[in-house]
């Protein structure tokens, strides 16, 4: 399994903190957003942001990053901290 | 080695910090740097014309300490500095309340100087901290995040 985590205005948008998808089904992070896209209008409209961010283990990446089993990938949006 | 102590060099905690303190912290038993160069930013009272009451701040547990431990890194490999420290507080802030703290020591002062606008212009774009306020506007209260601005992006890029 993958477990998928969201932060922030992302997290309240979905209503939604975290889930796990089966890892045999996704290669990259892009494949994981092409499938939390198709859940719901709402999903889809969120995943539609370009400046969306993710990680996978907690690094910053682009969406070209290879996932596996076990790894945590989040999204969140742009950070504002300081 | 470098990780361990590396996070020693990261807070991130919901109370408050002593300015004095940590100030105390950088100078003790530390008699070869000639320089501490300290950054302190708080909670404003307004935003984009709104009236600010509180600001509430969020993290990414685990990330959050990673990201700083590499923006830390590459402070100590582009300056020649001593000692670091990096205090970001979460949680709920009221007005004027200190929210992150950024201490370093160099022998002679530019390299504090620079190596502590660096980390906080990298904080700003690559730490995963987002922050909600809540504003007041003719008696309503509301709550929004805020949005990240393109000047910090712009600024953090002038590093690279």
């Amino acid at each position: 399994m993958i477990k998928i985590v969201f932060f922030a205005a992302l997290r309240e948008q979905l209503d939604c903190a975290e889930l796990s998808i089966a890892a045999d089904k996704v290669k990259t992070v892009a494949d994981i957003k092409q499938i939390l896209s198709a859940r719901n209008e709402q999903w889809r409209q969120t995943f539609s942001n370009s400046s969306l961010l993710s990680a996978v283990n907690h690094d910053m990446v682009d969406a070209s990053q290879v996932v596996k089993a076990g790894d945590e990938v989040a999204f969140f949006p742009p950070v504002t901290g300081g | 080695m470098q990780n361990m102590l590396s996070r020693q060099e990261i807070s991130i905690q919901t109370s408050d910090f002593s300015l004095a303190d940590e100030v105390g912290l950088l100078e003790q038993d530390n008699l070869s740097d000639g320089a501490i160069v300290t950054f302190t930013g708080r909670v404003r009272n307004n935003n984009n014309g709104n009236s600010v009451t509180t600001l509430t701040l969020e993290h990414y547990p685990g990330m959050t300490e990673k990201a700083l431990a590499k923006i830390i890194i590459q402070a100590k490999e582009r300056w020649n500095i001593g000692r670091v420290k990096v205090i970001h507080r979460i949680g709920e802030l009221a007005i004027g309340e200190q929210i992150v703290f950024v201490g370093i020591t160099s022998k002679h002062r530019h390299d504090a100087f620079a190596a502590n606008e660096f980390i906080m212009d990298y904080l700003k774009v690559k730490a995963p901290f987002w922050k909600k306020e809540r504003i007041s506007d003719a008696g309503q209260t509301s709550e929004s995040w805020l949005d990240a601005k393109t000047t910090d992006t712009d600024k953090a890029g002038l590093w690279s």
